[in-house]
């Protein structure tokens, strides 16, 4: 009896391990096969058709480096914009693109941020493709101005207040090591060793929803299951928590929109 | 409108690795309530000349990315990859193997 019993702790000792390196074999699976490509190919025509009242492209965008610089726009982000006087990210520097260059209205611009396996969001194209010229790339959010400054602390923040129906935080899940959701593991999102690699690739694909996912898609699918409403798409919240996480993952090198469970 | 495609070919030991992706929703009958939406056949051509017929079916995911390994072939060749759904929609793409 004492020996099946021994026999059967063991099993679950080690059951976990093992779940874990068949997972890393799946991940490393389907990150060979990732569409992500297709995804920055229809991101390109949308970021070159003109569009809105202005009937203009995104061409001139200035993510950070200059009007129309792609290339490492995305790991610098996010940053602060002086010509808005708050810190974006890229989606919230897209949007802010839609508007002033296309003249779209906010409205128009977000009526469908996130799309579904069938007719992906023109967000989730966007950013697929923005993001592609920053492989390569160390991640560096701004960190000197008192504005980027002032946006991780809130974003740190907002990661460990206690908030809605289950009285949950970020860190009620990322907060700590060894905690699993099904076969995922749980990420310590405070910790630069377990965030470089999740910022590093991120947007990304995921194979679960057959479809492109955006950062902003992420944190606010957090958020619902929460259980707290979701932040507004472009907020200083979600600004917030990006730069926080970001900031967390610096030096990390950006490896391109990657490919999730 | 078809969506796009992408593909790649490269020369490793003598063979051609050709890896492509293709934009399709592949929708099975179950989830379309009888009505599946598929890739039926993909043509692999060189130099114009078709090397591979295949037939495949609504069990293959949504986007799909298939490699072939061909024998032989040269800096330059052509390689063709053409899909044919079972609404008669139909892509294809070229590349000159690198």
């Amino acid at each position: 009896m004492r020996a099946i019993t021994c026999g059967a702790v063991l099993a679950f000792a080690v059951a976990p391990a093992f779940a874990q390196s068949q997972f890393e074999k799946y991940q490393k699976m389907t990150a060979e096969g990732s569409p992500v490509e297709l995804f920055e190919l229809v991101g390109e025509d949308l970021w070159k058709k003109p569009q809105g009242p202005n009937n203009v492209s995104l061409e001139k965008c200035d993510l950070g480096k200059g009007p129309g610089v792609l290339k490492g726009a995305h790991a610098a982000l996010p940053r602060y914009f002086k010509d808005v006087d708050q810190v974006m990210d890229t989606e919230s520097r897209l949007l802010h693109c839609m508007m002033t260059l296309q003249g779209r209205s906010r409205e128009e611009a977000l009526k469908r941020p996130f799309g579904n396996a069938d007719k992906p969001s023109e967000m989730e194209y966007l950013s697929a493709y923005v993001a592609g010229h920053s492989r390569g790339f160390k991640l560096s959010p701004g960190s000197a101005h008192p504005k980027e400054k002032e946006s991780f602390e809130l974003g740190k923040k907002l990661f460990y207040v206690r908030t809605g129906l289950w009285d949950f935080s970020c860190a009620s899940c990322h907060g700590e090591e060894g905690k699993r959701i099904r076969m995922s593991e749980l990420p310590v999102l405070s910790e630069p060793k377990a965030t470089g690699p999740l910022i590093a690739t991120w947007p990304a694909y995921r194979v679960s929803n057959s479809t492109f996912k955006t950062m902003q898609w992420r944190i606010n699918n957090c958020f619902r299951q929460m259980r707290t409403p979701e932040p507004v798409f472009g907020s200083e919240t979600v600004n917030a928590v990006n730069m926080f996480l970001t900031t967390t993952a610096k030096g990390a090198t950006y490896r391109g929109p990657g490919t999730k469970r | 409108m078809a969506g796009p495609m992408k593909m790649r070919a490269t020369l490793a030991g003598g063979n051609t690795d050709v890896r492509v992706l293709m934009t399709h929703p592949m929708a099975t009958a179950q989830q379309t309530k009888g009505a599946p939406y598929f890739i039926q056949n993909i043509t692999v051509k060189v130099n114009g000349k078709p090397v591979i017929e295949g037939e495949i079916s609504q069990a293959v995911s949504r986007n799909p990315v298939f490699s072939f390994r061909l024998k032989g072939g040269a800096k330059g060749d052509k390689i063709e990859v053409s899909w044919l759904d079972n609404k008669g929609e139909t892509n294809k793409t070229e590349t000159a193997v690198a």
